[in-house]
């Protein structure tokens, strides 16, 4: 047997690298070492990683090489992001109140992973406790895009989409809680998926808006969601909110026939470049082609979930925040005065970044007396009469099929003072979030734009519970579309 | 100033101006229930432990963590809003409360304020007063804040996320007295339904009260809340306090007096009240669903199978031991001090024992015995030496040492009596033998009792008994003295 040269592990995805592994026909500490050394290397370059931890990986990599049951994730890397807890690895959120703090606990998702043979390498950037659209609101620097490193890889899980852009790793875990992890799924060209609110135990996942938070993948293929999904997927003690529902059986299908995609030309319009709308009209064409009926439908409260989401998200926000005070975790600044009071609020006012002071204001104020039926109140709602437009739509198609960004990423520092427009970048993805709809975000042809090629995106959304429908229709329109072996530049940068 | 109250009213008479005035009283009480572990986690509840070894993740509100109901918190809470006559709410959810202090590690309370799982029901006093409860809801405690150990504070997170029950009274209350009276009656209905030890010295029951004072029909006057009592009496000292510092306030009419709504704290050591803040500053609390559970849906089974669970309540009880029974109201009143105690007698009677006897036993022998008596006896080894004692077969004497025996060995009543001889002698030739025995020389008695000095036979008890060597009843061998003395 011919052992495969070290680099080859870069193109592969997580199903067949632990193929591989399980098999013999790969070392795991071969792997972990190599993807260890690559991500260090390239740490400069990116900057996807908050914290590193080479010497677990490859701790735990020997320990599998010889274990005697070999999971479904066998000796596979994978890129955590900072808001979920690792036992042991320094989950800061990204923020400066976090810095140093080890969860004490691994988050349910996490610990199903690793039960599977999953290594964790480290913890990635992200917008400051998952609030940003871009990936420049962490305390410790933006991510770059691997495609075009002037550019923001989407946030808020920056680090994980470009630790997988980049081939550091070949699966990562995001959160998705209004677009997350789809977004930059749309702009780092990668494969992405939200699940079902519900459906992924948020055990351990630091929470920003607790109604709306997923954990959700990023791979390079949709099988490797699949996989992650069914293992991630199911009850957990100890998140009452967890979806006590099995997960529909694994059903591949090859084309679309006899199904109905919607298409919401309120989705549809929101994409302004000529380029991004003709990415997007190759994969209605690619759903007709694979037999699929299209149907055109409208969702008019689209232009509301923009303000409708972050009213609830921001209140929330300022609710789950409340307990970075300073005093049992976390950075506690030193007051002028020794009030309680001025502690907490000197730990607070060092210790967040503008956009999270923003949103702890903003959801303070909505949900404050004499505010909270005007503000709070009202947009709960507008998320019923979303959520009913969504029950709706269902009578009319199977699926609904739209952008997941209005345009391609966009370049470093370009909205950071604007932030309205940065919330903006949502429009497409928020009225998912709000109806707690599974949604896999699949890669459309890319794009010239600005002088560049650019990755674009689109979504699958399907109803309440029917996250592998959404998956299987998305892998199809990929390999209509011929996007499914989609291969960024950095697969060839050397570390 | 004082006040004196009218006779037999809840009003009182201000001597100076002639004014009569009332009081308006309604109750916050929180208790705890008495689960094993806290409302949210699976951290034990147990009070004295050192500080901070009771804590997880969830309790320390890590980043990352979510709360999980405990079903048996669910379930005490429901069982005492059927104890208390409430209506259960078929659904029902929880919400966080906000606000920042060091011993509240989420930076909220998880609470019910829309919502709660239980409105209506109430206590009724003795002089058949309905007090009317608002509602009844379930939330977290807080941690303890330590401030007196040194210039910081310190936190104990032990008690954070321990599971309360929190009843709301409507203003139905116009004395101290029958604020007291509530307070006791709620107590015990909680603790016999099986919800709570309500032990005050472990502050498992704390008491907010709400008074304010006003002329006869007149409308509410402006209240202030007293928080957090740990005593009936201080309740008592705090609301008779009030009614005269109220009371004074607006007869002054002094604007430096005047009365705002606000929160005071009862000063044990100077028996007064004093400000903690007024309604100006009171927090906004930013009540908002709590995101992290499932609304709650409390099928009837579920509330059924809590009704099953509340027995008699103690009141009815009580009424039901004196009524069938003939039990002395103090005797019925002692043996109903606990949920447990009143069971454990019920069953010695079931087991056969006289109710009266059993009742005098378990009260003057068995509680005075040892403090942990009837955890080491069987009700119906306890039913089987009253039995005995009652039918004359054992001697109170005897009785008390068959119990210690039981008690320290586990031996059963009858086989103590058997193996140590203490069975009285029941046969009448036996008795009238030894009888015959104590009277032989004894003319000048004898002739004294002829005589008609019956009391004279006194002094032949003591040799006849001697004889009897204690196993004869001294009124049985009293009274054969006396009859053969007749015969003779």
């Amino acid at each position: 047997m011919t052992r495969p040269t070290p680099n080859t592990w870069l193109h592969l995805d997580a199903t067949q690298l632990a193929h591989e592994h399980r098999s013999g026909a790969r070392s795991v500490v071969d792997t972990i070492a190599a993807c260890c050394a690559r991500s260090q290397r390239l740490q400069p370059r990116w900057n996807a990683f908050l914290a590193l931890d080479c010497e677990r990986a490859l701790a735990r990599a020997h320990t599998l090489e010889h274990a005697a049951t070999r999971g479904r994730l066998h000796g596979v890397p994978i890129a955590v992001k900072a808001n979920l807890a690792v036992e042991g690895l320094e989950s800061s959120c990204a923020s400066r109140l976090l810095v140093g703090w080890r969860a004490p606990y691994t988050a349910t998702a996490v610990a199903r992973l690793e039960a599977e043979g999953a290594v964790v390498i480290g913890t990635t950037n992200m917008d400051e406790y998952a609030m940003g659209s871009s990936g420049e609101s962490s305390a410790f620097g933006p991510t770059r895009n691997p495609w075009d490193e002037a550019r923001a890889p989407g946030g808020s899980s920056s680090g994980s989409a470009a630790a997988v852009a980049g081939h550091l790793v070949p699966l990562a875990l995001g959160t998705d809680t209004g677009g997350s992890v789809r977004q930059p799924a749309a702009w780092c060209g990668l494969a992405g998926f939200k699940p079902t609110w519900g459906r992924i135990s948020r055990y351990g996942l630091v929470a920003y808006a607790s109604s709306l938070d997923c954990v959700a993948p990023l791979a390079r293929s949709m099988r490797d969601l699949d996989l992650a999904l069914d293992i991630m997927a199911g009850p957990d003690a100890r998140d009452a909110t967890c979806s006590p529902t099995a997960l529909h059986e694994s059903v591949p299908f090859k084309d679309l026939q006899g199904l109905v995609l919607g298409v919401p030309h309120e989705w549809r319009a929101a994409l302004t470049d000529g380029p991004s709308r003709a990415a997007f009209e190759a994969c209605v064409e690619a759903a007709r082609a694979a037999g699929a009926r299209i149907v055109e439908l409208s969702l008019p409260l689209t232009r509301h979930a923009v303000s409708c989401y972050y009213l609830l998200a921001t209140v929330e926000a300022a609710s789950n925040l409340a307990r970075f005070d300073g005093l049992r975790y976390g950075v506690r600044a030193a007051a002028h005065s020794s009030s309680l009071a001025a502690s907490i609020a000197a730990s607070r006012t060092q210790g967040f970044g503008a956009e999270v002071k923003r949103r702890i204001v903003l959801g303070t104020y909505a949900l404050s007396a004499g505010h909270a039926e005007a503000w709070h109140t009202h947009a709960a709602k507008v998320r019923t009469l979303v959520c009913r437009e969504f029950d709706e739509a269902w009578s009319a198609c199977d699926a609904l099929l739209g952008p997941t960004t209005p345009f391609p990423a966009i370049r470093l520092g370009e909205r950071s003072n604007d932030p309205l427009s940065l919330y903006a970048c949502d429009a497409l993805t928020t009225p998912v979030s709000l109806a707690g709809l599974p949604a896999a975000a699949l890669r459309t042809p890319l794009v010239e734009h600005e002088g560049g090629q650019l990755p674009t995106g689109a979504q699958v959304v399907t109803p309440h519970g029917a996250d592998r429908l959404a998956l299987r229709i998305a892998e199809v329109l990929e390999t209509q579309l011929g996007t499914q072996a989609l291969l960024s530049p950095a697969a060839e940068v050397q570390a | 100033m004082n006040l004196v109250r009218q006779a037999n009213t809840t009003t009182w008479l201000s001597p100076h101006t002639g004014q009569v005035w009332e009081l308006v009283i309604g109750l916050e009480v929180h208790c705890q229930l008495a689960t094993r572990s806290k409302l949210f986690c699976g951290c034990a509840v147990e009070f004295g432990a050192a500080p901070n070894t009771r804590v997880c993740a969830v309790c320390s509100a890590q980043p990352g963590s979510l709360p999980v109901l405990n079903g048996e918190a669910l379930r005490l809470a429901v069982r005492a809003g059927l104890a208390l006559g409430c209506s259960i709410a078929a659904r029902t959810h929880f919400d966080r409360k906000h606000y920042f202090y060091c011993d509240l590690p989420k930076g909220y309370q998880i609470s019910q304020a829309t919502r709660p799982f239980c409105t209506g029901g109430g206590v009724r006093l003795r002089s058949g007063k309905l007090v009317r409860l608002q509602r009844i809801h379930l939330e977290e405690d807080a941690g303890k804040a330590i401030h007196d150990r040194g210039p910081w504070t310190l936190v104990d997170l032990n008690r954070a996320g321990v599971p309360l029950i929190e009843s709301v009274t409507e203003a139905d209350l116009s004395a101290p007295e029958e604020a007291v009276e509530y307070l006791t009656a709620l107590k015990e209905m909680l603790q016999h339904a099986g919800v709570s030890a309500c032990d005050m010295e472990k502050g498992e029951l704390r008491c907010d009260v709400n008074v304010s004072v006003r002329k006869p029909g007149a409308g509410y006057g402006t209240k202030v809340e007293i928080k957090n009592l740990n005593s009936f009496r201080f309740v008592a000292a705090a609301i008779e306090y009030e009614l005269q510092r109220q009371v004074a306030a607006l007869e002054s009419g002094d604007p430096a007096q005047r009365l705002v709504q606000e929160t005071r704290l009862w000063d044990t050591e100077q028996g007064v009240t004093r400000s903690m803040r007024t309604k100006e500053g009171a927090a906004d609390y930013r009540y908002m669903p709590e995101p992290d559970l499932p609304e709650l849906q409390l099928p009837a089974s579920f509330v059924e199978r809590e009704r099953s669970m509340l027995g008699e309540p103690p009141a009815e009880r009580r009424a039901r031991w004196q009524q069938q029974w003939h039990l002395a109201a103090k005797d019925a009143e002692a043996l109903t001090h606990t949920r447990e105690l009143a069971d454990w007698f019920e069953a010695a009677v079931r087991a056969g024992a006289p109710p009266k006897e059993c009742a005098s036993f378990l009260l003057n022998e068995v509680l005075t015995a040892q403090p942990d008596s009837l955890s080491l006896l069987l009700p119906r080894q306890v039913a089987a030496l009253v039995t005995m004692v009652a039918a004359g077969e054992v001697s109170h004497a005897s009785a008390r040492s068959v119990l210690r025996v039981t008690l320290a060995e586990g031996t059963e009543p009858e086989v103590v009596v058997q193996q140590q001889g203490l069975r009285m002698v029941l046969d009448t030739r036996q008795i009238e033998a030894w009888c015959r025995q104590a009277l032989v020389g004894r003319e000048a008695i004898i002739a004294d009792v002829k005589a008609g000095k019956v009391a004279a036979v006194n002094a032949l008890l003591g040799p006849a008994l001697k004889l009897a060597a204690g196993k004869a009843n001294a009124a049985v061998v009293r009274e054969t003295l006396l009859r053969l003395i007749a015969e003779s």
